[in-house]
């Protein structure tokens, strides 16, 4: 197993600072000032150009925002966010019309260089000799509060797919995103969703056309990077008739030792027999083995089936983040709709995991799968938090649940809150979960070859998440499994 | 929206406000069990009646289904004795000590209170807590510390019930059967307590049983607080056959401690809308526990079942399997969690939840919750919900076995599997035919 044997290098390289995407990106960036009001609002929505619309859209959410209250209900405890000490909008000074990658600040570029991320299409379309089968990835990458670049339009343009920043689709397909946007997550859906709805700056739109197969992986490489901001980043991605799509999304931010402030939100809309498959490797910033500084993630992911046979699957690998609260969902309204959550959630340190997924069953023969693993290490606390419900007409609703997890030390907690809904008698819910430590065993049996404990442990953990990596696309797995074992470094021993 | 600004206080609030300050002069107990009524009550003030915005009442909203609160129950007169004459039947005729409660307060005329055991003793609460029992004193309240508002309820206005102590290394012979039973056609309500203290090495089995009228919307909450010592052995059966009106909240509130073993079921099959609470500790290490219950609902009925199985200390054992069969526009609600706390290592707990449903109209809810801090433990959980298995219908129907006698065989495996747990064989049987009796009647 090649992918094991890099785990395992990976391990071992790894020096005293865990956290490699923890550099900072030293460059002039144009910010509203610091809080949040209608001022703000509104400049957000002038500073993008927006129609008046949107704006009202966005007002609208944010009287709605300052009449609600933070939830308290997941397992997470942190200090009281100061929603006037953030930034809401933060871009790169940029020149007044941009024109081509060369353009954009070297700065910039670099970072994303650092993180492996291409930009530069050109030298990757240059490249005469690839080797077979490897797939191109177009790229959307968000800096801050804005886009920066988004890679393969042509080529994505050809098939009829649009995948564009989403301010500016509300320039260019204004018609679909209003049709679309805060159809899945309403504008008054919870806190901070409707704190989203208000600021969100920037994001991706994706469109694909109907009977389309999308020619290449879409994928967004989120990073935050000044100061004291918050990102507020939004995705729309609708799928027509029997179309398919892959969508995978990255991201990472510097070590700074305040909390910083992520609320995104995702909509999926799925239309009859269409496919989308949603991948997220979240590494956020997860703070240092204290629970100094880190980012707090606080997101609104949901699928729509809205019409028969359509699928979506989310995949997430969750490592980063000092709070993680967050619940890719799934309403399955069209007939025979189908929905997948496939998780890994990997705590250290003092990290809080707060995720898990809705199964809302509506419509009939709708089924669903729900595999959740779960690593607790460190001092950290991992929660599973999922529900599960058939509606009266949800005639044959199917779910399988499976969660497990993990735990590695003694000062760790793992917690399991499922809630199963049914509501109708031909439903069949099955739900099953358990809790353990690393086996000793197993530990035994690789040490006793001659594995480190740090590498045995990176071995059998990678062997407990392989149901869910399988379900990434193969670029991601690979960086997903070297993130395992670098986010379980210092755990053992 | 704003779960912790109270808002005005419902009918049943106010009644239960104006109850309190009309009665708490009279209930049974010197200053220190007044200061406990009162820090109960206040409890009570604070919160509310929870409602579905309440976690832990998240699936049975207490504020929506009681409207008012009843007069509290008077003593019970010649009348209401001769109707609790035949009272404890759904035990069946098992070798027991029967304990009578009738409206609330002990019948000793109706109890078998001759030729006690050496080292069991048994006095009614009212009377333990006018005289400041010393048992009372040191236990009661103190089993398990909860905020619950059930419980809070139940202290401020608790009357009568049953203190049994079971001294160390004593046998009890014969179940002992508490036997609640509510009587008149006039709806009341009626706040029972109990203590049972098995100490060191003792054995005894629990019997607490509840019916009342059908056609009377009465209310009952009952507690039971138990203290089961080192290398204990004690079963607790619970039989909730109260009238189709009735509202019932019934807490258990446990702790049990080293190499002990604690059986638990409870059977539901009466009452409009049930809710059974049982907060579970396990104090000692080796110690097995095992709580089961089954319910068996129809029509509009209402059911919760809420268990939390504290592992407060490591190398014990519990077994979690609940049961639930639905028809009707009926409602079953599951809600377990199992706690292991941080030195709990070599914890091995699993709990088991399954929903039949046997009509399009029933509903089952399942929260079954692991929260554990110790990571050397082997936890689990499972739930699941659905109709009879067609293929096993099919093959008893290929056997000539008609569907009604098909199905109702399938249902009865099914609550077996629960009904198991029960170590009496001659409660296990009562319980078997009670489930035939209901099958029977569904028609």
């Amino acid at each position: 197993m090649p992918a094991v044997q890099e785990t395992v290098d990976q391990v071992r390289r790894i020096d005293v600072d865990q956290y490699k995407y923890g550099f900072e990106t030293i460059i002039e960036s144009d910010k509203a000032p610091k809080g949040l009001s209608e001022d703000i609002v509104r400049f957000i929505s002038a500073k993008k150009n927006e129609p008046a619309w949107m704006l009202e859209w966005r007002l609208d959410a944010y009287r709605r925002w300052l009449t609600m209250r933070e939830p308290t209900w997941a397992r997470v405890d942190y200090p009281k966010i100061d929603y006037q000490d953030y930034y809401y909008y933060s871009a790169p000074k940029k020149k007044p019309a941009l024109n081509s990658l060369d353009e954009v600040d070297p700065e910039i570029l670099r970072t994303y260089e650092k993180l492996g991320i291409p930009l530069r299409e050109q030298e990757m379309l240059a490249g005469v000799v690839r080797p077979e089968g490897e797939r191109r990835v177009a790229v959307d990458a968000v800096f801050d509060s804005v886009s920066v670049a988004t890679t393969f339009q042509a080529e994505l343009k050809k098939a009829g797919v649009i995948f564009m920043p989403i301010s500016e689709a509300l320039r260019e397909h204004p018609d679909l995103v209003r049709k679309y946007l805060g159809t899945v997550v309403p504008v008054t859906d919870n806190f901070f969703a409707t704190l989203n709805s208000a600021v969100f700056s920037d994001g991706s739109f994706v469109y694909v056309p109907p009977g389309v197969r999308c020619p290449m992986e879409l994928s967004t490489y989120f990073r935050i990077n000044e100061k004291n901001t918050g990102q507020f980043e939004r995705t729309l991605i609708i799928a027509d008739k029997g179309s398919y799509v892959s969508y995978l999304e990255g991201c990472t931010a510097p070590m700074r030792d305040e909390n910083q402030l992520h609320a995104a939100v995702v909509e999926l809309v799925a239309l009859e027999d269409a496919e989308i498959k949603y991948s997220t490797v979240q590494n956020w910033y997860p703070g240092d083995s204290e629970g100094k500084g880190g980012i707090f993630n606080f997101v609104t992911k949901r699928g729509d089936c809205r019409e028969k046979n359509a699928k979506i699957s989310w995949t997430q690998v969750e490592t980063g983040s000092a709070i993680t609260w967050k619940y890719p969902s799934c309403i399955l309204r069209g007939d025979g709709s189908r929905g997948e959550f496939y998780s890994i959630a990997i705590s250290n340190g003092r990290q809080q995991v707060d995720s898990g997924t809705k199964m809302i069953h509506l419509g009939k023969n709708t089924t669903s799968r729900i595999i959740s693993k779960g690593i607790a290490a460190g001092k950290s606390q991992n929660t599973y938090r999922g529900l599960v419900s058939a509606h009266r007409k949800a005639s044959n609703a199917r779910n399988f649940t499976n969660c497990d997890s993990l735990l590695v030390g003694d000062k760790c907690g793992a917690h399991t809150v499922p809630y199963l809904e049914a509501k109708n008698s031909s439903a069949v819910f099955e739900h099953e979960a358990t809790t353990s430590k690393i086996s000793e065993d197993m530990l035994f049996y690789c040490r006793q070859r001659g594995l480190s404990a740090e590498e045995a442990t990176a071995l059998v953990v990678n062997g407990f998440v392989k149901d869910v990596l399988q379900q990434l696309p193969m670029e991601f797995a690979v960086e997903a499994q070297k993130l395992i074992s670098i986010s379980l470094e210092g755990s053992v021993g | 929206m704003n779960a912790e600004i109270r808002q005005i206080k419902t009918a049943a609030e106010q009644g239960l406000a104006d109850a309190f300050s009309s009665v708490k002069a009279k209930l049974p107990g010197a200053a220190a069990v007044a200061a406990m009524r009162e820090k109960a009550f206040a409890t009570f003030e604070a919160r509310g009646l929870p409602h579905r915005r309440v976690e832990e009442w998240k699936y049975t909203d207490l504020r929506a289904l009681m409207r008012d609160a009843k007069p509290l129950a008077q003593p019970p007169d010649a009348k209401a004795r001769a109707q609790a004459r035949q009272a404890g039947n759904l035990a069946g005729d098992m070798d027991r000590r029967r304990l009578v409660f009738v409206d609330g307060v002990f019948v000793p005329q109706l109890s078998d209170l001759a030729e006690l055991e050496q080292g069991l003793s048994i006095r009614p609460m009212a009377e333990a807590l006018a005289q400041g029992d010393p048992l009372v004193s040191a236990h009661l309240g103190k089993v398990i510390e909860t905020d619950d508002v059930a419980v809070a309820l139940n202290t401020a206005f608790m009357g009568d019930g049953a203190v049994i102590r079971i001294a160390a290394g004593i046998v009890v012979e014969h179940p002992l059967h508490l036997v609640f039973v509510t009587t008149g056609d006039r709806p009341v309500s009626m706040f029972a307590r109990s203590l049972v203290v098995a100490e060191r090495g003792s054995r005894a089995m629990l019997v607490e049983s509840y019916e009342g009228p059908t056609g009377v919307d009465y209310q009952v909450n009952s507690a039971l607080e138990l203290v089961v010592g080192d290398e204990a052995h004690v079963d607790h059966v619970k039989l909730i056959g109260e009238g189709g009106d009735a509202l019932h909240i019934s807490s258990l509130m446990a702790a049990v401690g080293a190499r002990a073993r604690f059986n638990d079921f409870t059977f539901t099959a009466g009452g409009a809308a049930v809710r059974n609470q049982i907060f579970l500790r396990l104090d000692g290490e080796e110690t097995l526990a095992r709580i089961s219950g089954a319910s068996l609902l129809k029509g509009r009925q209402h059911a919760d079942t809420t268990l939390v199985a504290d592992h407060a200390v490591g190398r014990c054992q519990s077994r979690e399997l609940f049961k639930s069969v639905l028809d009707g526009e009926s409602r079953g609600v599951f809600q377990g969690k199992i706690i292991v706390r941080p030195d709990a290592q070599k914890t091995d707990a699993k709990m088991m939840t399954n929903a039949l449903l046997l009509s399009e109209t029933a509903e089952a809810d399942a929260k079954p919750e692991l929260e554990i801090f110790a990571d050397d433990v082997v936890c689990g959980h499972g739930a699941t919900a659905g109709a009879l298995n067609e293929d096993l219908l099919f093959y008893l129907r290929a056997r000539g076995i008609p569907p009604k006698e098909a199905e109702s065989l399938l249902i009865q495996a099914f609550v077996g599997d629960a009904v198991e747990g029960i170590e009496h064989a001659g409660l296990r049987e009562v319980l078997m035919e009670n489930v035939a009796a209901w099958l029977a009647a569904r028609g």
